[in-house]
């Protein structure tokens, strides 16, 4: 469906991508990870015609996103990180409007959209920009989807956004799935990848990853231990100083730990914190997560 | 955190605007070296309490008291003792570190030798000593971050406000950022935080999940999540404003 061969560019002396090439599958939910500098943006507006690689191609079912950008246009639809319907419009005509520059009606393609229109229905009267975030975003992705596109690219559609409005906002993409329409959606939120078939996890222009969120996860070599005790700021302190550390990351309220040694001892590790004046300490195995692979990756980039 | 001494205090605030009410009745105490967590959806009214907080808007009734100074009398005292945050911080990108550092502690009124030794010491802390004649448009954001958050407790006041301080950075710079607000909290000033990360809402020593405009859930995160009967706080957060939502439907 999507085929990205070697693209790369820059804005002035800042690298915003660097050689990436990848695919995406027909009717497959693919992520791009990342923090804000990493390209995800760039990539999605070369991908949506809107902007011009500096090399590479890339192209949509089979069509160049520079070359044959006109009929891309019509099987793309997009929905940009800045909220960006017309404000002083209704609801209702923010969509009529959407669906008359494609060429067809609300009408026509109102099956698809019912699941996420109706729910901002009733209130189809009010101007957009006097919305709620959570009915803005609903919004917004009916105007995206309102030509049927075969593929719908969305640009970090839950930054800001709470946890509950995020967590239905991708119960709803799950269920385009089921349409055949292939997504390709870029979120800081590390914990979202879990939600996608296949992620990228990007930094700096690159891909430091990609496959499949379970495939990055058995891919951390090390393992991890889940440490606590009733300080969890002296007890980052301490673990950052102690010899056998190679990595301490605090994760809510508990902290992660790698060991420099394979075969490590975890009564040296407690002996350690109870000398350094620790009570109730809590040592676990636990198993990696996004943001371990994550950060695991970033360091070893930085290494090299 | 010391708890014998309460830094803010609210009783019954509330905030209308016209028919509509921001704020219902809120009644909390954050204490000295507390690093506090304000959660709640979009639209909750987490800002509108914050800005009362901050001495930046007026409170329809209830008694708020502010670093020791009253919400209705004395916001000049109160903007004087406390630091402010925006995840949009506002940092000058035309101006240097230096620069920044040194415009914002002269609004503070600190005298020259005041903010010499303490820049001095900020950009060795910040690791930022070689790029200190850097225009900020040329660093990354997690630097940014960094330096907005040091400027904000620049002048020491008593409580600093962070309002979704950590949007867009990447996990490492994310907890980077994250010692800094347990060294300052470690070191006596009140944090008063909100976040989206709902990991990051552990990292508080207590939680206030708002929703429609009240405060439904205030206790430790491990409380919570025994109350709630949650993993996370993620679940605790969803249960609540969730379960709300249909409740108003």
């Amino acid at each position: 469906m999507l085929k990205i061969n070697n693209i790369s560019k820059s804005y002035n002396k800042v690298q915003a991508l660097n050689n990436i090439s990848f695919k995406v599958d027909k009717a497959e939910l693919f992520g791009l990870i990342g923090p804000d500098g990493a390209g995800k943006t760039t990539l999605l507006r070369i991908l949506t015609t809107l902007l011009l690689p500096d090399s590479g191609t890339a192209t949509l079912n089979n069509h160049d996103v520079v070359k044959d950008y006109k009929k891309l246009r019509n099987i793309i639809g997009y929905m940009p990180g800045r909220f960006s319907l017309y404000q002083d419009l209704s609801v209702e005509e923010n969509l009529k409007f959407f669906a008359t520059v494609f060429g067809t009606t609300i009408e026509e393609n109102y099956d698809l959209i019912k699941d996420i229109y109706s729910q901002i229905e009733p209130f189809k009267k009010r101007l957009a920009g006097k919305l709620s975030g959570g009915m803005k975003q609903k919004l917004a992705l009916s105007c995206a989807l309102i030509h049927k596109p075969k593929i719908l690219v969305l640009d970090e559609p839950t930054t800001g956004v709470d946890a509950v409005s995020r967590k239905e906002f991708w119960e709803m993409l799950k269920n385009l799935k089921k349409n055949n329409i292939t997504i390709i959606v870029s979120t800081p939120y590390m914990d979202e990848a879990s939600l996608c078939d296949r992620v990228a996890l990007m930094q700096n222009g690159e891909i430091l990853s990609i496959d499949t969120p379970e495939n990055i996860i058995a891919g951390f070599e090390k393992e991890i231990l889940e440490i606590r005790s009733d300080n969890l700021y002296k007890l980052t302190q301490d673990l950052r100083k102690f010899e056998n550390t190679d990595s301490v990351f605090p994760f809510g309220q508990s902290l992660h730990y790698t060991d420099k040694n394979k075969d490590f001892d975890l009564n040296s590790i407690l002996q350690y914190l109870e000398n350094k004046g620790h009570k109730n300490i809590i040592i676990n195995h636990t198993k990696a997560n996004i943001e371990d692979c994550f950060m695991r990756l970033m360091s070893s980039k930085e290494n090299e | 955190m010391n708890k014998e001494h309460e830094i803010i205090r609210v009783e019954n605030l509330v905030k209308k605007f016209g028919n509509f009410i921001a704020n219902d009745n809120l009644n909390f105490s954050v204490y000295q070296g507390e690093i506090f967590g304000f959660l709640g959806a979009n639209g909750a009214g987490k800002t509108t309490a914050m800005r009362i907080l901050c001495g930046l808007s007026k409170p329809t009734s209830g008694i708020i008291n502010v670093a020791g100074f009253d919400v209705y009398k004395e916001t000049e005292k109160i903007k004087k003792n406390i630091g402010y945050m925006s995840q949009k911080f506002s940092l000058y990108e035309n101006l240097t570190i230096t620069e920044n550092i040194r415009f914002y502690a002269g609004i503070y009124g600190m005298s020259k030798k005041q903010i010499k030794e303490k820049t001095e010491k900020v950009l060795k802390r910040l690791d930022f000593y070689d790029s200190k004649d850097k225009l900020i448009s040329s660093l990354p954001l997690g630097w940014k971050q960094k330096l907005a958050f040091s400027i904000a407790i620049f002048h020491e006041p008593k409580i600093v406000f962070l309002d979704e301080p950590t949007g867009g950075v990447d996990p490492i710079t994310r907890r980077q950022f994250w010692d800094m607000i347990y060294e300052t909290a470690n070191d006596g000033i009140t944090v008063f935080v909100t976040t989206h990360y709902m990991d990051e809402a552990e990292y508080c020593d207590r939680v206030t999940i708002m929703v429609d405009g009240r405060i439904d859930a205030l206790d430790t995160p491990e409380n919570l999540k025994k109350k709630y009967k949650a993993e996370n706080m993620d679940e605790v957060f969803v249960k609540l404003a969730r379960g709300k939502q249909v409740h108003s439907k």
